[in-house]
């Protein structure tokens, strides 16, 4: 996919979906499962947890829906891998207005301290 | 990761002084930039002009939503809202709360801006536009440049 097709689709999003995908331990730990970049299936992300496949499912959906993780076919097999992309702009927008606070309160500072 | 920017910082000045910086249009425009029409009102909208060197073309808009003498300062505006074609009122705004705390040697001024999980995502990128190495690298350059002053 393209880039610049690539931002229109996710501009029909916020980031509200990233964040409520986060927000939860579970998935959370699958998303480390998942960050050596090598897609997984659904027997492998359930094996070693106390999770039903079922339950891994509903979470991966979760994931995919807010653009963090994709589907891959391998074959016949049905994968899932980690995307990091919505992941690195939103800590790079906040990173961004964190930097403005910074710039903002140093002046600041010397306003109030000078 | 969260939806929200914290940010501490220990004042060496009292509280009183930091609330009137915070709270006074003109002195709030000093540090951060702008020029205001008029005083912050509980409850009002708070209108001025950026005067961040170039970007003196935006217009500033916030409303000034709590004023709790010396303790709570907050508004709600549309962060990074620099594009002048660009109609940033539909969207959810975030929201920023100054709170101010006494210390023994001064103030412990906390910032929080809160609400970035309902900025459209659209607005991501138009950051990653606006990286030109202008704005933020300008930012820098003044930390730097304060952050030397006594």
């Amino acid at each position: 996919m393209s880039d610049k097709r690539h931002s229109r689709l996710e501009a029909q999003k916020t980031p509200a979906g990233v964040f409520a995908a986060l927000g939860d331990t579970t998935r959370l730990s699958m998303l480390t499962r998942l960050s050596n970049g090598e897609p997984q299936s659904i027997s492998r992300l359930t094996a070693g947890t106390s999770l039903s496949r079922q339950a891994v499912t509903k979470h991966l959906r979760v994931l995919a829906e807010a653009g963090i993780v994709r589907n891959v076919r391998v074959g016949r097999e049905n994968l899932f891998a980690l995307e990091p992309r919505p992941l690195a702009e939103l800590r790079d927008f906040l990173d961004r207005i964190a930097k403005e606070w910074d710039g903002a309160l140093a002046r600041l500072k010397a306003h109030v301290e000078g | 990761m969260t939806d929200r920017i914290e940010k501490a910082i220990e004042l060496k000045a009292p509280v009183s002084r930091v609330w009137r910086a915070l709270t006074d249009h003109r002195e709030f425009g000093t540090w951060f930039r702008v020029r205001l029409d008029g005083p912050f009102v509980s409850g009002q909208v708070s209108r001025g002009q950026v005067t961040y060197p170039g970007y003196e073309h935006v217009r500033w808009e916030a409303i000034v939503q709590k004023m709790e003498p010396e303790r709570l300062f907050s508004f709600t505006w549309h962060p990074y809202a620099v594009d002048p074609n660009q109609d940033y009122s539909g969207e959810p705004p975030t929201l920023v709360e100054f709170t101010l705390e006494p210390t023994a040697t001064g103030t412990l001024l906390r910032v929080v801006e809160s609400g970035f999980d309902k900025l459209p995502s659209r607005r991501r990128f138009e950051a990653f536009r606006m990286n030109d190495g202008g704005w933020s690298e300008q930012i820098n350059n003044i930390a730097r440049h304060v952050g030397q002053a006594p």
